[in-house]
């Protein structure tokens, strides 16, 4: 299994993402750089949260032009897993791998938190490790994390089963008060339509080690790891 | 241009110190060097009413490997790494412009880290604001938080922790002090030095502009009613370019071809080549034409004097430089060589081929003026009322008090303020916000470093020198309370006008205290900052000292949160109670006038109980330890109940009145609870303390009985509710 986090400029999650994989799950894991067209031999690309180009303009607007972005997209034709985390997931909407766009949280703050997570959906790449219905406990950590999206795209987001994580409580509920951000359908992760490329707006490699509160966040890569073996 | 009378007090200069400056040039200098020496002998620049005290802090020790005088402290932390961290003010741009004066603090405090070759992985902060029943101060701290945020969140850097205090005093004069810390190899530390006649000077990072001309001289002097005309003196920050300039920065230096490095602060390009040339015993030769404008048509002044952000100078190998420059044209940055270190001992400023200025490194910097200004025990001291003279009849409903207390901006919690911080990004943070120090593990080792900052200007109002004492102490104690050993300090001392003698004389008491108590806790100070002239219409604020304390968690295993853990577990207090009120969060929150005195600090007691604390962590006896500070033993008891929604049942007996003895800010104490397999041998160990048992912790119930009388029977859901929602209260109105 070998991965590949790329850094934009303005990148801050790529180390967290590169430990986690490589020091913690002992992942064969390289980075690339933004401007790199080369993807190698690599079975999952990552984009890393952060503030790419300092999330001037919008969110994700200039990265999307950062020249790795076609690689990424032929990446992704081919089948191969796509991750967006955060900023990353605001990268993959703004280059059109991945549906809706983020609006500016519903309490208009940065709001960096533990939240609850329910897998909506355990039949992807990205949460085979997961139970049906299981509630992750992953810090979020974002200012622009608001899911919207058109009526009747949404509609067949779920017709797909495209929402793969919902903000919750900590027993699985879904309910308004679990929302920290005012997402649509309370919608923390999706997948593409194929199922191989997904975002999500919390941090999983924030919560990968004992240390850390939490080590929910090992269900999602590992679900990764399984699928590529 | 002639140089007038006017022109030279507008430049915030004595006559006394323009006779100086001729002197030393031994003409009358031109305005380029009117303006360069104005900044570099401006309060800010040249500590010249704070340096003659400061030589009096100890800055020596064994793990010491760089002290004062460089960007930032180094201490030695095992494993060949060194931590590097200080703390700043960014008090007067903050007030003029919340949000941006905040923002571009927490930037310059990243930078002075980075520029020693540390990756900085922290950042926490000390805030002071007026009462929050103003509109004013709120939209102060909601744009100093929101600044502060949106740096450190961009850039990268969890911001870890910090206190805040309210107080009338800050109306108008907001403190905004920020600490950084970061992590190098200990024998590769790089300094502010200009060596190797013929190496390249390059500029790097954001172009320059007008943006901040005359910043430090603005921060010398105090407020008038017209400080937001001042807007223009606060420059904006751009926390992505600084990113960018940290990567790349970095990277330079791993090439081995950086000889010295300096950022562009304060007093920009005029006090990096200065003070760089200075230190390293060399000229500094620079040609204005080469420098980077984001502007047209500057001035060879404005040039000198632009403090726009995100911009380095580093010194490079000649024969290497085109090594660090690609670098820099990798990340998308102007890199410029422009200029050269020379012979001789001068800075030499040339325009377009031509020479416009040419003063000594030194009598810019080291050698610039210094006062031993006269200082005065303040007539206030001598009529201070006595707290014990105050009437406050003792509550009559405990449960009523609790909730109060709790939800006094004093002492209710910050989450709202914490939650806008990314606190988590590096994956290092090990206490999340809220526990009494926050520690970060170093990657790679099984170790640890937990910083705490703190300060009480009630306390150093009433006393000064008592006051700064108490602030090294609750410092140290909070870093103890993680399991963690003092290592060193750093400092932020926050004044009002030094030409005051009264003000002197508070600055010279503190600074004293402060020495006093680092030498006992073998912590020495490493750097810091003096902030002068935090007044406003004459009014000085209360004199407040910040502390800063780092310390080594020598195994993560032994952290310790102020949380408590089992349902069961026994819960003691270590150290003594008494009837200490004066300076509280008690009489504040009752708006009893501020009165005396201030709690009483026994160094020598306070040491023994911390290093029998650490004692008592490395032998496995403590679940959690929780200092006792700002709102006594009841605030804390309720904190440690808060974050696992864990009751207490107490039972305690005391001579004092139960309101005295509950909400006493005696320092030396700190609750803990104590595994139950481990109470006997715990007893033992603790036989020469004071010790007194307060009960055990329980599942929901906050329950306190003083002198078997029943006085608080609360479920703590309730409690914590109050005290977690306050400031959302405030805020989202």
């Amino acid at each position: 299994m070998k991965f590949g986090v790329v850094i934009f400029p303005g990148s801050n999650c790529d180390h967290d993402t590169h430990h986690v994989l490589k020091s913690v799950l002992g992942q064969e894991t390289v980075f690339f750089w933004h401007q790199d067209t080369d993807l190698q031999d690599v079975d999952t690309v990552i984009l890393p949260g952060g503030f790419a180009y300092g999330d001037y303009l919008r969110c994700g607007a200039i990265a999307k032009f950062s020249p790795i972005l076609e690689s990424v997209r032929q990446h992704a034709q081919e089948g191969k897993l796509v991750v967006g985390i955060c900023n990353g997931f605001q990268i993959l909407q703004e280059a059109g791998l991945l549906p809706g766009v983020m609006l500016r949280n519903a309490g208009l703050k940065f709001v960096c938190r533990h939240v609850w997570l329910r897998t909506e959906n355990n039949q992807t790449p990205f949460t085979n490790a997961c139970q049906e219905g299981q509630v992750l406990k992953i810090p979020i950590a974002h200012n622009e994390g608001n899911f919207f999206i058109s009526k009747q795209e949404l509609a067949e987001l779920q017709a797909n089963q495209q929402i793969i994580f919902r903000y919750s409580d900590a027993q699985g509920d879904v309910i308004p008060e679990a929302n920290p951000n005012g997402s649509m359908d309370s919608i923390a992760g999706v997948v593409n339509r194929q199922g191989n490329v997904m975002g999500m707006m919390p941090h999983p490699e924030r919560a990968s080690e004992a240390l850390l509160s939490s080590e929910d966040g090992r269900f999602i890569f590992n679900s990764i790891i399984n699928r590529v073996h | 241009m002639e140089i007038t009378l006017d022109l030279i007090e507008s430049h915030g200069l004595t006559t006394e110190e323009y006779e100086q400056i001729r002197k030393r040039l031994g003409r009358e200098p031109n305005l380029t060097e009117l303006g360069i020496f104005s900044v570099m002998w401006s309060e800010h620049c040249s500590y010249k009413s704070s340096r003659l005290h400061l030589k009096k802090l100890p800055t020596q020790g064994p793990q010491v490997l760089q002290g004062p005088g460089e960007n930032a402290g180094v201490i030695d932390i095992g494993d060949g790494l060194a931590a590097v961290f200080k703390m700043e003010s960014h008090n007067h741009p903050s007030f003029i412009e919340p949000f941006e004066g905040a923002a571009t603090g927490v930037g310059g405090i990243i930078r002075d880290i980075f520029t020693m070759g540390a990756r900085p992985i922290a950042l926490l902060n000390s805030l002071r604001f007026g009462p929050l029943e103003d509109t004013a101060n709120q939209l102060i701290m909601e744009g100093v938080v929101a600044g502060i945020a949106g740096y450190g969140n961009c850039i990268g850097i969890p911001t870890v922790g910090g206190e805040i205090q309210f107080q009338e005093t800050y109306s108008h004069n907001p403190l905004v002090n920020v600490f950084c810390l970061g992590i190098a190899a200990a024998d590769e530390i790089f300094l502010a030095q200009a060596s190797g006649v013929g190496n390249a000077l390059i500029y790097v990072g954001a172009k320059t502009g007008r943006d901040g001309i005359h910043g430090v001289t603005m921060a010398s002097e105090e407020f008038s009613e017209d400080a937001e005309s001042k807007r223009p003196n606060v420059q904006v920050g751009d926390p992505f370019m600084e990113k960018l300039l940290l990567e790349a920065c970095l990277e330079a230096m791993k090439t081995g071809a950086v000889v010295g490095i300096q950022d562009m602060g304060g007093a920009g390009l005029t006090c990096s080549t200065c003070e760089m040339g200075s230190r390293g015993e060399v000229g500094v030769k620079i040609e204005l034409a080469r420098v980077p404008q984001r502007e047209e048509k500057m001035t060879p002044y404005e040039i000198m004097l632009s403090e726009s952000q995100e911009r380095m100078l580093l010194v490079a190998e000649k024969e290497r430089q085109e090594e660090v420059l690609e670098i820099f044209r990798k990340w998308d940055l102007d890199a410029v060589v422009i200029g050269e270190v020379s012979e001789g001992h001068d800075l030499t400023v040339y325009d377009q081929g031509s020479k416009i200025a040419q003063m000594p490194n030194k009598a810019l910097s080291e050698e610039a003026p210094f006062y031993d200004r006269p200082a005065q025990r303040p007539a206030y001291l001598d009529e201070l009322p006595r707290w014990q003279d105050l009437d406050f009849p003792e509550p009559s409903d405990y449960n009523t008090l609790l909730q109060e207390i709790v939800s006094s901006p004093h002492l209710c919690s910050r989450r709202w303020v914490f939650q806008q911080y990314d606190h988590m990004v590096q994956t290092n943070t090990a206490i999340l916000p809220g526990s009494d120090a926050a520690v970060l593990r170093l990657k790679g080792t099984s170790s640890g470093l937990a910083v705490s900052l703190d300060g009480n200007s009630r306390y150093t109002y009433l006393d000064p020198r008592m006051g700064a004492m108490l602030a090294v102490a609750e410092s140290c104690r909070n870093v103890v309370c993680c399991g963690a050993r003092p290592l060193g300090a750093t400092n932020c001392l926050n004044f009002g006008s030094p030409e005051n003698p009264e003000v002197m004389w508070q600055f010279i008491e503190s600074v004293e205290g402060i020495g006093q108590a680092c030498e006992v806790f073998a912590t020495p100070i490493t750097g810091g900052n003096v902030s002068f002239y935090n007044e406003t219409n004459g009014a000085a604020i209360l004199p407040t000292p910040i502390l800063g304390i780092v310390g080594k968690l020598e195994d993560l295993k032994q952290i310790r949160e102020s949380s408590f853990q089992n349902v069961g577990d026994p819960v003691y207090l270590l150290g003594e109670t008494r009837a200490e009120l004066g300076g509280s969060a008690y009489l504040e929150h009752l708006g009893l006038p501020l009165s005396g005195p201030c709690p009483a600090l026994d160094l020598n007691q306070e040491k023994a109980l911390q290093d029998k604390l650490l004692d008592l962590i490395a032998l496995e006896y403590i679940e959690s330890a929780h200092d006792v500070s700002e709102g006594g033993l009841l605030l804390t008891l309720a904190e440690c109940c808060f974050p696992r929604s864990l009751g207490l049942t107490m039972e305690a007996s005391t001579p004092l009145r139960p309101d005295h003895y509950l909400l006493s800010e005696s320092p030396s104490r700190i609750v803990v609870s104590v595994k139950k397999e481990k109470e006997e041998e715990f007893l033992k160990r603790v036989s020469d303390l004071d010790v007194h048992k307060l009960g055990e912790v329980t599942d929901e119930i906050f329950q306190v009985s003083v002198n078997e009388q029943s006085l608080i029977s609360v479920p703590i859901t309730r409690i914590f509710q109050v005290w977690n929602s306050f400031l959302d209260g405030v805020f989202e109105h």
